[in-house]
């Protein structure tokens, strides 16, 4: 920050509607997101229980300091052995992240074109094309995986057209499969992945693909040596903008994929409502966290470099 | 003057349609007068008709719609505090400040509904439309913030400085010249906070109680049950809803693609 | 100003570049309208004119970033107006730069080079050299963020070359330098052409800098050329009103030709006063007289009776400019001529002030007459 904003440091001089503004959203995220993440650490932490809330020990703040130790003596790692030694949870973990990995990849092959084909539009198109790929995704999550039940289920329209087509003879399985799970996944998540390379293929100069060309570069060979460089940033950020929340992805495959291999955000969900296991469900969402704590760091970096860089 | 290759016509020509057949699929079958949703029986309206039947649907509605309005509000004022306070203010803590505002876009929804909960069972709340008020309000605010933010960042500061140059005060500077120049980008947050709000099933599914259910909540279990022409009604409405808003919203503030833009970028 | 070495009448019979009424549009504007043009081999040739006259086009299909809707463009002989920018033989020098910010200046100077499939070590001594050339030995591992205006504008330079291309372009290449930097890079362009005998086409809208610079300069306007030749004669001898009036200073007074002889016209004009000019043209003609400022010679008291094509009037404006002061002087019939003086001695600016009275006179032969 420069100098001229210096009257708004702060300091003794900061006004009281300046203290609000910084104080009102820091607080809710303190209270709403961070202690939150705190208790359901310390719930992975505790023993299961029939009782209401369903976890032992509780913190018992009128006991005092016996009952800080009590609590303290009470958290076990009962449930993360159970985790660590149910092959249930770590093949969901394993398939969560080959889902994600696999989807992304296909993210990123359908999503860069689509991408870059949007910022080589006219200037005058450009506006209605970010609208176009931005309504599905202010349209509902749900109905979006809704409308390929209708499409893939089995007297839907796919095989109708199939069968139609003459390419197959007997219907095809589609729905609760693999295949089912990454065409929901791809068209959720599609406006995630183009809109961040867009606004990196859009933004960059004109004239420096105009200088490779004049430089003896091919088209296809300036996209690898000037676009993907200079882009790379764009794509990395619309990957881990799509890879961490579909290694957590509850609804996806719940809709369209089997039961035989569920993903971790769907083992989290039946621990919770179905077993009303909350110290493993905790637990699960803790070690799900871990997992993802790499990726976010990384695109934590890579967004508030941009907050630095803007300033 | 841009000439597109044929390559680039072809990807955004297959990419539009992969985005839009299915929808416009949805939208044709709820219109279908056969009860069977994959055979075609001509045009009708019985479905629509239905709905206003579904007493439960209704009322799952109208919850929705309160949740996402309140949260919204919630959600703008926080929001928009949160970008200025990460983008004109400098004060302790600010990278972990930037560091949760950040967390919520990329958090898988199991977490942050999970831990809510836990946190509302903990503090002994009623869970009810309350609770998943301030649920969403964290979720969505953390996007007005970099919708908001993102305007800012680009806001020419000499605007400011020339305010304050011929006499204004720096509080009323704010209000002649940040806040109609950001308001664009309020306004799209408020858009986008009430839409996510609208369509939200996990968090709102953790964070519920008795009574409260909301549309998403009832659509999935209707779901669950298999494809009904009365879902396909319901999400057509749905959808015309959210389409004739963000017309709307474009058509006002022609740079709505901008902050939209920005939001992801 | 100087004028380049090259006049027209020793050019090679075979131009270098020749378009053929080429014509580019954008919608239903005609950036380029049925434009021909020669460019030799070894000239340093300027596109001068006003913004959207279609000089960048013009660049820009000569670069290959433009096809023209008709016409064709024949470098050394062969028609090019289908050859994709990156097969071309000529190179740009963007006037942005157009700098690739990930690589290093090594690495922008030597990008060319790569594509051609050089060996790794002809490239580095190729790159060396040009750095050389441009006097930014030792720079090339930054990056083109840690460098000034003028040192970006020697990457961008030197990247061009690299290619030793038939045709360096030049886009507006100095916009962004400041007035010292520019003259100097002028001089080390025109040094650098002559060395290198290289032929450069260079888009600008600074008219003394197409002069400084060019051997021949195409004046353009609304798409098309209008004269295009060597600085002196389009200063001295312009084919249109257009271009006395876009070319340096003028003053210009309509009038019809009353009668001719030896070479010497008599013009009248239609407030009556009659002027001698040195000009062949036929007697009832319309026509215009075109007048340097510089020309103009300015007395203090009445001017000697033999003086010709005298004026009186009264100074309403000085304006100084340390090496000359202009003045502009108002005639008794309210006409406003605009007259140049060189300030020969350092106190010469200081002789005449507002409200002085004047005369003006000019010689015959400093009058320009245009037809057109």
């Amino acid at each position: 920050m420069t100098k001229r904003s210096s009257q708004m440091d702060s300091g003794s001089g900061v006004s009281l509607g300046a203290r609000l503004i910084v104080a009102a959203p820091y607080l809710w995220l303190l209270g709403f997101f961070l202690v939150p993440f705190l208790i359901v650490l310390k719930i992975s932490l505790s023993e299961s229980a029939i009782a209401q809330p369903p976890y032992l020990p509780v913190l018992d703040l009128t006991a005092g300091l016996r009952g800080l130790r009590d609590f303290v003596s009470g958290l076990s790692f009962t449930n993360y052995f159970t985790i660590a030694g149910d092959d249930l949870y770590l093949f969901s973990y394993l398939k969560s992240l080959e889902v994600a990995a696999v989807s992304t990849t296909i993210l990123l092959v359908c999503g860069v074109p689509l991408a870059y084909a949007m910022a080589r539009a006219p200037r005058a198109a450009q506006p209605l094309l970010v609208t176009l790929v931005m309504l599905p995704f202010w349209t509902s999550f749900l109905i979006r995986v809704y409308a390929w039940i209708n499409i893939l289920q089995r007297d839907g329209l796919l095989n109708q057209a199939l069968i139609r087509l003459g390419l197959v003879e007997e219907p095809t399985t589609w729905l609760a499969t693999d295949t089912a799970v990454y065409i929901g996944l791809v068209y959720s998540y599609l406006p995630f992945m183009v809109l961040p390379a867009y606004a990196s293929f859009e933004k960059f100069d004109e004239s420096l693909l105009e200088a490779a060309a004049d430089l003896g570069c091919p088209r296809w060979r300036t996209f690898f040596v000037i676009t993907l460089p200079l882009a790379w940033r764009g794509l990395a950020a619309g990957a881990l903008l799509c890879f961490v929340p579909i290694v957590g992805e509850f609804v996806v495959p719940d809709l369209l994929g089997g039961s035989e291999a569920t993903m971790i955000g769907q083992t989290l969900w039946t621990e919770f409502f179905a077993n009303r296991d909350w110290p493993a469900a905790s637990a699960v969402a803790v070690a799900l966290l871990v997992l993802l704590l790499a990726p976010i760091a990384i695109y934590q970096h890579l967004q508030t470099r941009e907050i630095k860089v803007r300033q | 003057m841009r000439r597109m290759s044929v390559t680039n016509l072809v990807a955004l020509a297959l990419g539009l349609a992969f985005l839009y057949v299915p929808i416009a699929i949805l939208v044709v079958y709820s219109f279908n007068a056969s009860r069977l949703v994959t055979v075609w029986g001509g045009w009708s309206t019985r479905w629509y008709a239905a709905l206003l039947e579904d007493r439960a649907m209704i009322d799952a509605a109208l919850a929705s719609l309160l949740i996402a309005t309140v949260s919204a509000a919630l959600a703008t004022v926080l929001g928009a505090f949160a970008a200025l306070a990460l983008t004109r203010f400098r004060f302790r803590g600010r990278l972990p400040f930037a560091a949760m505002i950040y967390a919520p876009l990329v958090m898988p929804e199991v977490i942050t509904g999970l831990s809510l909960l836990l946190l509302f069972v903990a503090i002994d709340l009623d869970r009810g439309l309350f609770t998943i008020i301030i649920a969403h309000t964290t979720l969505t605010m953390c996007f007005v913030a970099i919708v908001v933010q993102s305007r800012l960042a680009t806001f020419d500061r000499s605007l400011e400085e020339a305010a304050m140059d011929l006499g204004c005060p720096p509080g009323r500077t704010f209000f002649a010249v940040v806040l109609p120049v950001i308001m664009p980008a309020v306004i799209a947050g408020f858009l986008l906070a009430f839409s996510l709000s609208l369509d939200d099933l996990v968090i709102a599914s953790f964070t519920t109680g008795p009574g409260a259910t909301t549309l998403p909540i009832r659509i999935y279990s209707e779901i669950r049950l298999g494809v009904k022409p009365e879902i396909n009604a319901v999400c057509t409405i749905f959808i015309a809803v959210v389409a004739a808003t963000v017309v709307a919203a474009s058509l006002i503030e022609k740079s709505r693609g901008r902050e939209a833009r920005a939001l992801l970028a | 100003m100087t004028s380049g070495p090259a006049p027209s009448s020793d050019l090679p019979a075979e131009p270098l570049v020749r378009f053929e009424s080429v014509s580019k549009r954008f919608g239903n504007v005609a950036a380029v309208d049925r434009l021909s043009l020669d460019i030799y081999s070894n000239e340093f040739f300027a596109l001068l004119g006003p913004s959207g006259c279609g000089k960048t086009t013009l660049l820009r299909l000569l670069a290959g970033f433009e096809r023209p809707d008709e016409g064709r463009i024949m470098l050394g002989g062969r028609d090019i107006a289908a050859t994709p920018p990156h097969r071309r033989p000529v190179n740009m020098m963007f006037q942005n730069y157009a700098l690739f910010p990930h690589l290093t200046v090594a690495g922008n100077v030597a990008f060319g080079l790569r594509q051609d499939g050089l060996a790794k070590a002809a490239i580095a001594a190729r790159v060396e050299e040009m750095l050389a050339l441009v006097k930014l030995e030792g720079l090339g591992h930054r990056r083109p963020d840690q460098l000034s205006g003028g040192q970006r504008q020697r990457v961008a330079l030197a990247r061009s070359l690299a290619k030793r291309p038939q045709v360096l372009l030049l886009d507006e290449p100095m916009a962004a330098l400041d007035r010292k930097l520019r003259e100097q890079t002028q001089f080390e362009l025109m040094e650098l052409q002559a060395r290198l005998g290289l032929t450069f086409v260079i888009v600008t809208h600074d008219q003394s800098e197409a002069m400084t610079v060019a051997h021949r300069i195409a004046v353009m306007d609304r798409g098309r050329v209008v004269q295009a030749a060597t600085p002196a004669e389009i200063y001295e001898r312009p084919q249109s009103r257009w271009v006395a009036e876009f070319v340096g200073d003028v003053n210009l007074i309509e009038g019809i030709v009353l009668k001719t002889d030896a070479g010497e016209a008599v013009i009248g004009d239609k407030r009556g006063r009659r002027y001698r000019v040195a000009a062949d043209v036929a007697a009832g003609a319309q026509i215009s007289i075109a007048l340097r400022p510089e020309k103009i010679r300015i007395h203090a008291g009445p001017a000697p009776p033999d003086a010709p094509n005298t004026m009186r009037g009264k100074v309403c404006d000085v304006g100084y400019l340390g090496s000359v002061s202009t003045y502009k002087v108002q005639l008794d019939d309210g006409v406003v001529v605009k007259a140049t003086v060189a300030n020969v001695a350092r106190t010469s600016g200081e002789i005449l002030r507002t409200n002085d009275n004047v005369w003006l006179s000019w010689p015959p032969d400093a009058a320009i007459v245009l037809t057109a």
